[in-house]
């Protein structure tokens, strides 16, 4: 049933990349058990711009856990105490009344904080430009059922290509590692016919961008995959560190 | 009629229309390619998949999209699937049957040569789509699943659970990223579009602010396609994302490209219903659960009355007594009616008085019956000959799951309500706009090198689109169709050498994008964005959304005209321009809203005849069903802009030469 709750929070504000940074702290009241976690959010911020402050900018769009903007660290998890969502499909169903709740940016060197809430995730793009694809020009394409494809290996790359690229992963890790994001377009991709050219190449190329790009080592904790909001498994970690040895075994430059 | 709109269509049958254009289409040669330069406004399937092609093609292209990365564009939420002619099932399916359910689900309002190519080249896109990596539903076989979808008889929707518009995107995406990499594609993320700059008549580049520094910038191209999508958030409730918007359109629009049917909106009948004030979107639930799922409200109103109270459970009510009403009013199509049609029976039914929720806006989606036949199916799989219903219901579950599983998962997080036990409970909201921006054959606006492609534009689904067609439109548009019809306009412009920057009409373009910026922040009203938006989109919901009519209309046009002038009176809009201002973004997007408003409702008014999405109460058969008028109102309206929002009505007459219009059936 419909309750209402007033909160404390505790929100992280920064001006932009050079400002240090600190929280701020706000009480809400009358918040529907039934609203999101943004449409707190939204409630916030429309009191702030009434009252004349600057509202928190934080990233959102689709608001149905699929886009992948929304990464608000909520009370030290990524997206929150809800196993399997995103900030935007976290209702307030899941607090209690006089909770405070402390919210704070994604937190790595990879994901430098734009302002307040927002950080830049556009190392994923790069590692994706690295190898996460297929090279096929557009035209290309045999009949799509000429290559029958087992079932379970289509599904299993349909759950890696499940993810969002929300960055939690990296959020929830201790090493801000990106090893399952990283994963799950190698595996999803190692695992289909039309995978197979470039997978050596693939894996290579996308790890080497990944260290570029600053992010951490994997220590095989787990806590990206129990923190990923489309349940990632870990196995493709296993999977891309398989194929990154091959890789670098089968190897032509000796 | 007006010599302004030539639609371009090439001559001939039309099975050939588009084959032999396509090989007399003037060509590019690869050198001059390199020396073109395209701009992209959106990362969508339209935006992804053009972006991808043109470069592989050698052209030099610039991509804007205003989310931190071109993945998160809207399509990424489309569940339910995309249609192609494959006829994979052997169930009759061909190119003609897929032009012709689109051509009739369109209620008689798209071009027929349009719609012939869009099903000609469906099925490229699954072939183009599975050969870079989507991982599509199979058999276990090994080969590709299909399901059905509303307004056809036979099975061809291809999909990825309640992800097809996921895995599509990034598969389009995959190949933008891939050219991205090799530096034929330039990449601009947090970024805006919002000028479109003209010179001598033709389209030359765009003025986009970078969101994170607020700079503005300017940027040439011979050629400016807008793959901006739809417009339904003027709505302010509706299934799209947050910041979905009608700016990059609008802004052509003010630049004199023509505005096609902004009233042919859809409103999709399976939508999570509004719960409260605080909401801030809707959500959809993929049409494909209409497969499996019969929708019902109680047959007696005393029922429907104790389920608003809470004094039953939807379980409490006798199979006899549950009004299965698309079942009863569409025999032959049942459950599967196109979406304005069901909408309309939902409302209806609603109206009536027999809503289940406490708001009285909302039906059944049981999925009960379907769980059992799964179920009896698992059963007889394992061999098993007298199952407890227990069993039987588990088993089903379980089939159950693997379908719709992330759907089932959502709908219980947004209501706290477990859909595996309960039915249900769904309501039409604001799903897609069919009209948009006029485009001729070759998806040109009437600005010379200014394109619309995907949901941007108006072009291939009349005044209703069927489900798991907006997918196959965009990837359509983008793969197949912009890559070969670029170069009859570009062909011609291989002399053109870049603009500079500097030149005047940038400049000019530039300032009046600075002097919108400057205004809005000098405002200092004393009302929020979203209290503007939200006022706005109960208006146009009210008055033109699933119902209209005339005395509605005309109050509508007169309520927006005054909330515009209220707004750019008294709208607050904090911070300054020199940084990311997410209101000062809003406020931008909503100020375009509010003068989209007032020309759907023109445009609503002045199509005296229901159609599709366009249901004017005046217009209506014995059985309340829609009410075309061809003789007169068989044309495509695209509304010229003039300064202080006047419009003027250009008709394109639609010729259909192969398709005998009749009164659209499903019973």
């Amino acid at each position: 049933m419909e309750k209402n709750l007033n909160l404390n929070l505790k929100v992280w504000r920064q001006k932009n990349a050079n400002d240090k940074g600190k929280f701020e702290e706000y009480k809400v009241n009358n918040i529907s058990t039934d609203m999101s976690f943004l449409e707190m959010f939204d409630v916030l911020n429309d009191k702030l711009v009434t009252e004349d402050k600057e509202p928190i900018a934080f990233d959102h769009d689709c608001r149905e856990g699929i886009c992948g903007s929304c990464s608000m660290f909520i009370n030290g998890q990524p997206h929150g105490p809800k196993q399997g969502v995103t900030t935007c499909q976290l209702h307030m169903r899941s607090f209690n009344d006089g909770d405070t709740i402390v919210v704070e940016p994604w937190r790595a060197t990879a994901f430098p904080v734009i302002k307040d809430l927002v950080v830049d995730r556009s190392a994923f793009d790069r590692i994706i430009s690295a190898g996460g694809f297929i090279s096929v020009n557009t035209g290309n394409a045999q009949d799509a059922n000429a290559i029958p494809i087992p079932k379970e290996n289509a599904d299993e790359a349909f759950a890696a290509a499940a993810c969002i690229g929300c960055g939690a992963c990296v959020a929830a890790c201790k090493n801000a590692s990106a090893m399952l994001f990283v994963s799950a377009k190698v595996s999803q991709f190692a695992l289909l016919p039309q995978g197979q050219p470039e997978r050596h190449q693939r894996v290579t190329e996308m790890v080497a961008q990944m260290d570029l790009e600053g992010f951490g080592a994997c220590t095989n904790t787990g806590a990206c995959s129990a923190e990923c909001p489309k349940g990632i498994s870990l196995t493709h970690i296993a999977r891309m560190n398989r194929d990154f040895l091959s890789a670098g075994l089968a190897s032509n430059d000796k | 009629m007006t010599s302004k709109l030539d639609s371009k269509i090439p001559e001939g049958n039309l099975e050939q229309k588009w084959t032999k254009y396509r090989s007399t289409v003037p060509l590019v040669n690869p050198a001059n390619k390199r020396s073109l330069e395209i701009i992209i406004v959106g990362s969508g399937l339209a935006g992804a998949s053009a972006a991808a092609s043109l470069a592989e093609l050698g052209y030099k292209v610039k991509v804007f999209c205003f989310q931190d990365s071109a993945r998160r564009a809207h399509s990424i939420a489309a569940q339910g699937g995309i249609n192609a002619a494959k006829n994979y099932q052997n169930d009759g399916d061909s190119t003609y049957r897929l032009f012709y359910d689109t051509i009739k689900g369109g209620d008689y309002r798209a071009r027929e040569a349009n719609v012939y190519r869009l099903a000609e080249v469906s099925a490229n896109i699954i072939d183009q789509s599975v050969a870079s990596g989507v991982p599509f539903a199979r058999e276990y076989g090994g080969l590709l699943s299909n399901r059905s979808f509303g307004g056809t008889q036979v099975q061809r929707t291809f999909y990825a659970a309640g992800q097809t518009g996921q895995q599509l995107l990034l598969g389009a995406y995959s190949g933008l990223q891939r050219q991205v990499g090799t530096g034929n594609v330039k990449m601009y993320a947090r970024h805006e579009m919002l000028e479109v700059v003209t010179i001598d008549g033709k389209c030359r580049g765009i003025i986009a602010r970078d969101l994170t520094t607020g700079k503005l910038e300017r940027h040439f191209g011979h050629a400016v396609l807008l793959c901006s999508g739809g417009y339904g958030n003027v709505f302010f409730l509706s299934t799209n994302a947050m910041g979905s918007n009608v700016t990059a359109a609008w802004k052509a629009h003010k630049k004199g490209a023509m505005f096609a049917n902004p009233c042919f909106t859809q409103i999709h009948p399976t939508c999570i219903p509004v719960s409260g004030d605080h909401q801030s979107k809707l959500t959809l639930m993929s049409e494909s659960l209409r497969n499996d799922g019969r929708i019902w409200v109680p047959a007696k109103l005393e029922d429907a009355q104790a389920l608003r109270e809470g004094r039953i459970k939807p379980n409490d009510i006798k199979e006899e007594d549950r009004d299965y009403y698309l079942e009863r009013r569409y025999p032959a199509f049942g459950n599967l009616v196109p979406r304005d049609v069901a909408s309309r029976a939902a409302k209806e039914r609603c109206d009536a008085g027999y809503g289940v929720n406490k708001t009285g806006e909302a039906v059944f989606l049981d999925f009960a019956a379907n769980t059992i036949r799964y179920g009896k199916i698992e059963a007889n799989k394992k061999g098993m000959h007298n199952p407890t219903e227990e069993q039987i219901v588990s088993m089903g579950k379980a089939v159950v799951k693997e379908k719709y599983g992330n759907l089932f998962d959502m709908y219980q997080q947004i209501t706290g309500v477990n859909p595996y036990e309960q039915p249900m409970m769904i309501y039409p909201a604001v799903h897609y706009t069919m009209g948009g921006l006029w485009v001729d054959y070759n998806l040109m606006t009437n600005i010379p090198g200014l394109y619309a492609l995907g949901e941007a534009n108006f072009s291939d689904h009349g005044a209703n689109r069927l489900g798991a067609s907006a997918l196959m439109q965009g990837l359509a548009d983008g793969y197949f169709v912009i890559p070969y019809t670029i170069g009859a306009y570009l062909s011609k412009e291989i002399m053109t050498k870049p603009i500079s920057t500097d030149h005047e009409a940038f400049v000019e373009a530039e300032k009046n994008v600075q002097q919108t910026i400057d205004r809005l922040l000098s405002i200092k009203g004393s009302k929020t964005v979203d209290y503007y938006h939200k006022k706005l989109g109960l208006i146009i919901w009210n008055q033109c959304g699933m119902a209209r009519n005339e005395a509605g209309l005309k109050q509508a046009i007169k309520d927006v005209q005054a909330l515009r002038e209220e707004f750019w009176n008294n709208v607050k809009v904090p911070g300054d321009a020199n940084g990311l201002n997410q209101e000062l973004e809003k406020a931008g997007r909503v100020a375009d809203f509010l003068e989209l408003g007032e020309l759907m409702c023109k445009d609503a008014l002045e199509r005296n005849e229901s159609c599709g999405g366009h249901f004017r109460e005046e217009y209506q058969t014995e059985e309340g069903e829609a009410l075309r008028d061809d003789e007169n109102y068989k044309y495509v309206a695209a509304w010229e802009y003039f300064a202080g929002n006047t419009w003027e009505l250009h008709k394109e007459e639609l010729i259909y030469e192969n398709i005998k219009i009749a009164q659209r059936s499903y019973k």
